[in-house]
């Protein structure tokens, strides 16, 4: 069984509530209760009488308060790993726990209301509606809960006053610059406080700069809020800013 | 209120693709209305005639004509009120083309029998006194441009010759379903100049028209009719005005059936044209389906909204089309108004355009609804970028 | 250089529903409009089909049918003596003097009554009418109630066929042949003694005379002299025309009906062209922009989404028209407002219907792709590429 290697994210005073980590990358049973458990798990797809593996036999663990970056060339499954801890997808053997639950269990409407409660998502291209606003699109996955108008409202200024986009609230997507929609998707991700952050390249559309601004966002994010956060890149830089990074390759942890 | 606002922005995302959606839905709306709104008017003539007046006609056929002394018999049947006759001249006015039905009537008593033609009682006078008299229906004469005093002459086909009356009336219906697209002169001018110069063919009637006193003998009154000139030289066939003008109307009962049968058609059509704009709409959505079930969204919620879209969208339609209906059923109305009375737009038809529309709407939306219900959202995902 | 036919099929085949649907709306439109002409063209074959070149009817002035008509015996006897007439085999002038009645039937579909034709004939009646042949039973007996009756009206209405007796006229007449006519007018007739209608109907006159020319081209020295003549008021058409004529009311009711119908039902199919093909441009502006900046003109990209629009509507074309063709199975049986009788006839499609359905289902893909061929014609390259 392989295991995670991890590279101690270094004593940086913003990360608050660091897990032990022993060194194999696994969490000691008797600290707190890692937040996500990857265990045994595999997915792999059938085309005509070829088995095509994607991953085999995952072992990982996240705690809570985390900042993990998962990274690997293409085709490596890192993708298809962030699609299982998210629950949009399902592994063809494993269990997966977020905060206790075995997701992999859950049937599919159940899994889209855990999804409601439990995952913000980032996604490389905005994913943004276009047809509402900042505003609109913030305020998108609190409509599946049965707060009143005002207080939607309260919580959808407020986040987006933390990613500072409060003045572009009223604009629509194509309205907005790269960087600025990012914003907009960082914000929709946090509006119902979920347990996990979940984000693939967040920052592959964007230049530098931007990127930096964004990166710098999320690394906020998880150390004033202690956000847990599973972040899919390929750029270093990106992965600097995470607590760990997590290597695939060809399905596989590595290294 | 935040579906509707979703669905409402969504749909007018594509204006162009949206409008013409909508106006080949109002096209289709109105011209299924319009062909139903021509087959209740083909009906309509039938329907608004009487059930208290009866039609005598030789049994033969309509084309024989009966002896006019069968008048006085039909008098004494118990349950008559009173008779009058009238013949079909089918004469040609100016040309083939403009055709209006053209009878000789029994005066006064026709007129008597006929009380929803309004005629002023000058024009009454008037008509009856002059034997070459004649009097028009309202439509008739506006379509031609004709005023009391007139000379309108007719060539007959029936009759031969050059027949010139001087239209005395210009007559109203009682109410909106009376026809007014007849042309009526005196049986006793006709008959008088037949006999002069075809001596044989005098005293002949095409039909006996009858009113009787209780509208539920009609059945009972048309039997003892019958029954009176039963093994004579013409027997006869009595039935009430409804289901002598219903005969007619079954005789173009094979083109009436086509007509209904083409106005479902074009339902059809614009259902393909609006499956495939829901189609298209859903496919390049797949992206935003599958972040919307991410976020938590469920298949169902995703199905809905296309079929609110395409609903919304067919309606709008429908309701545009049910209105234009209106307008161009007025317009059709007076190029062939002689032709076809009573064209009306009827409740039902209007309630059925709804329905087609509504129809359209949801049929279209199904299989986009349903693919994108299942579309699994990695593989929607992998559509944005 | 034009762009290859096989990547304009290619988009159709790849986007199948989408083709599917917008053919198929294309083909429905086709099908109502072809149907119609086929209708048409079936009724004019019936009527027009009837009748021989060197035949002529003679009818009272003014009647435009034999049932309004009436020839007194002397005016007939008059015709008879005209020197243009051929004569039969046994020295005899080739005329038929015919009462031609319509009695009410009832159908057996519906149980609902017809006018039907019911003709006086002579043995002169059936000679000058080739198109007439027995196929059950035989020629009725002159002098008797019995009758043959035209294959349409045996099918259709009840009481007419082979082996039954039908009442009218105060008699009843026995159906002891049936005769097909070959989808002419006279398939929807009855046919008996024309004496024995004469009395039965108590007519004095006939309807109509029906004669071969000697020389057809006599027929206009024929008319002048029936009709200068002042002991006749008659009028005088050669068979087929008669007939043609009898058509042309109830034809041209149909074709305009239906052609109107199939334009404004077209306006749909099109409008479902222009929607499809906006979208195969909008979806393929990345494409268009690499075949420009590859070199090909703007003149090769409208043509190519032209072609692929008329290639939506030549498949809705030949859908359409093979849904009507299906329609030739079928006959219908309707009144013609100008005879007042009942004439059956079917659909049938003709080369011409075919071209003019053709011409219309490509003319729908044109209408629609238009528009939107001329916006993947007029993109600049550099937006097509950027927006790719």
């Amino acid at each position: 069984m392989a295991r995670a290697a991890t590279r101690a994210a270094g004593d940086d005073a913003l990360h608050v509530g660091t897990p032990d980590v022993r060194e194999d990358g696994v969490l000691d049973d008797d600290a707190s209760l890692p937040l996500v458990s990857i265990r045994g798990v595999s997915k792999y797809y059938i085309r005509g009488d070829q088995v095509i593996p994607v991953l085999v036999d995952i072992d990982l663990d996240v705690a809570a308060g985390d900042y993990v970056a998962l990274m690997g060339p293409s085709g490596s499954g890192k993708s298809t790993l962030l699609n299982l801890v998210a629950g949009i997808d399902k592994p063809s053997a494993g269990e997966i726990r977020v905060a206790g639950v075995d997701i992999a269990q859950l049937s599919d409407a159940d899994l889209a209301l855990w999804r409601a409660t439990h995952v913000g998502f980032i996604f490389q291209f905005y994913n943004l509606m276009p047809v509402l606003t900042a505003y609109g699109n913030v305020e998108l996955p609190l409509q599946l809960t049965s707060l009143s108008r005002r207080e939607r409202r309260e919580r959808v200024d407020t986040a987006l006053a933390l990613v500072g986009l409060s003045d572009r609230a009223t604009h629509k997507p194509n309205e907005l610059s790269g960087g600025q929609q990012q914003r907009v998707a960082i914000a929709r991700a946090l509006i119902a406080d979920p347990t996990l952050i979940v984000a693939d390249e967040p920052t592959g559309d964007l230049d530098r700069t931007t990127a930096e601004e964004i990166l710098g966002l999320l690394a906020r994010l998880n150390a004033e809020l202690g956000k847990t956060i599973v972040m899919v890149t390929h750029d270093p830089k990106a992965a600097e800013k995470a607590h760990r990074m997590v290597h695939l390759e060809k399905g596989v942890l590595v290294g | 209120m935040f579906v509707p606002l979703l669905v409402l922005r969504n749909a007018f995302r594509h204006k162009l693709r949206t409008t013409l959606t909508i106006v080949g839905i109002v096209v289709a709306i109105a011209a299924f209305g319009m062909l139903r709104t021509i087959v209740d008017a083909w009906y309509a003539g039938a329907n608004a005639s009487s059930s208290a007046r009866l039609v005598t006609r030789s049994s033969v056929s309509l084309v024989f004509s009966l002896p006019l002394t069968y008048a006085q018999k039909i008098r004494q049947v118990d349950g008559v009120k009173e008779v009058a006759w009238a013949n079909w001249f089918g004469g040609v006015y100016v040309n083939e083309r403009n055709f209006f039905a053209q009878f000789a009537i029994s005066t006064p008593s026709y007129l008597d029998i006929y009380p929803e033609f309004i005629l002023p009682d000058d024009e009454r006078r008037a008509f009856l006194a002059d034997r070459l008299g004649a009097i028009a229906g309202r439509k008739l004469a506006d379509k031609y441009g004709w005023k009391v005093g007139d000379q309108i002459p007719l060539r007959g086909t029936i009759y031969p010759g050059t027949w010139t009356f001087n239209l005395r009336g210009i007559y109203d219906g009682a109410d909106e379903g009376t026809d007014t697209s007849t042309f009526f002169f005196h049986f006793d001018y006709l008959n008088e100049t037949i006999k002069r110069q075809y001596p044989g063919r005098g005293d002949q009637a095409g039909v006996f028209v009858e009113s009787i006193r209780d509208a539920d003998d009609a059945a009972a009154v048309s039997q003892a009719i019958d029954t009176t000139f039963k093994n004579s030289l013409a027997e006869t066939l009595t039935e009430t005005e409804k289901a002598f003008q219903l005969g007619f109307v079954s005789m173009s009962e094979a083109i009436l059936l086509a007509i209904q049968a083409v106005s479902y058609v074009v339902i059809v059509i614009i259902m393909a044209v609006m499956a495939n704009t829901m189609a298209m709409t859903a496919r390049e959505r797949y992206g935003e389906y599958a972040t919307f079930k991410a976020i938590g969204f469920s298949n169902g919620f995703v199905a809905m909204l296309i079929f609110a879209e395409s609903v919304g969208i067919a309606v709008l339609g429908g309701l545009l089309g049910i209105a234009a209906t209106f307008p161009l059923a007025s317009t059709f109305a007076h190029t062939i108004g002689s032709i076809l009375s009573g064209f009306k737009v009827s409740q039902q038809t209007v309630a059925l355009q709804f329905a087609a529309a509504l129809i359209v709407g949801v049929v279209a939306a199904a299989i986009p609804a349903w693919r994108a219900a299942r579309v699994r959202i990695v593989e929607g995902l992998r559509a944005i970028g | 250089m034009a762009i290859p036919i096989g990547y304009i099929g290619r988009n159709l085949v790849a986007r199948r529903l989408t083709t599917t649907l917008t053919a198929g709306g294309m083909a429905l439109v086709v099908y109502v409009f072809a149907t119609v002409l086929m209708l048409s063209a079936g009724l004019q074959k019936t009527l027009v089909a009837t009748g021989e070149d060197d035949n002529v009817v003679v009818i009272r002035r003014g009647s435009q049918t034999e049932v309004q008509s009436g020839i007194a015996r002397l005016q007939a006897g008059v015709v008879e003596s005209l020197p243009q007439i051929a004569l039969s085999g046994d020295g005899r002038p080739l005329i038929s003097k015919e009462p031609v009645v319509l009695i009410s039937l009832p159908k057996r579909s519906s149980g609902k009554s017809a006018n039907v034709v019911i003709r006086g004939v002579t043995p002169a009646g059936l000679i000058l009418r080739l198109q007439v042949k027995l196929v059950e039973g035989r020629m009725f007996r002159p002098g008797t109630a019995e009758v043959i009756a035209g294959r349409s009206i045996a099918d259709g209405f009840q009481g007419a066929g082979f082996g039954e007796t039908l009442r009218f006229a105060s008699r009843d007449w026995k159906i002891v042949g049936v005769f097909d006519a070959g989808h002419t007018a006279f398939d929807s007739e009855i046919w008996g003694d024309a004496e024995q209608m004469l009395q039965a109907f108590r007519r004095t006159g006939y309807s109509s005379l029906l004669f071969r020319l000697n020389d057809p081209s006599q027929f206009d020295a024929v008319k002048s002299a029936i009709e200068n003549d002042p002991r006749l008021t008659l009028e005088a058409k050669r068979e087929k025309r008669f007939y043609a004529e009898q058509s042309e009311a109830l034809s041209r009711f149909i074709s305009y009906l239906g052609t109107s119908i199939s334009i404004i039902f077209s306006f749909g199919a099109v409008i479902g062209a222009a929607i499809t093909m906006y979208a195969s441009v909008a979806s393929r502006t990345g494409e268009i922009g690499t075949l420009r900046a590859l070199g090909f003109s703007r003149g090769a990209i409208l043509t190519a989404f032209l072609l692929e629009a008329l290639l939506l509507g030549l498949i809705g074309g030949v859908v359409g028209l093979i849904g009507a063709s299906v329609m030739q199975a079928l006959t219908i049986s309707t009144t013609n407002f100008q005879t007042f009788a009942e004439i059956a006839f079917s659909f049938t499609l003709t080369p011409r219907i075919v071209v003019v359905s053709l011409i219309f289902a490509l003319g729908m893909g044109f209408v629609g792709g238009f528009l939107p061929a001329a916006r993947a014609a007029r993109m600049k390259i550099v937006d097509a590429l950027r927006a790719a």
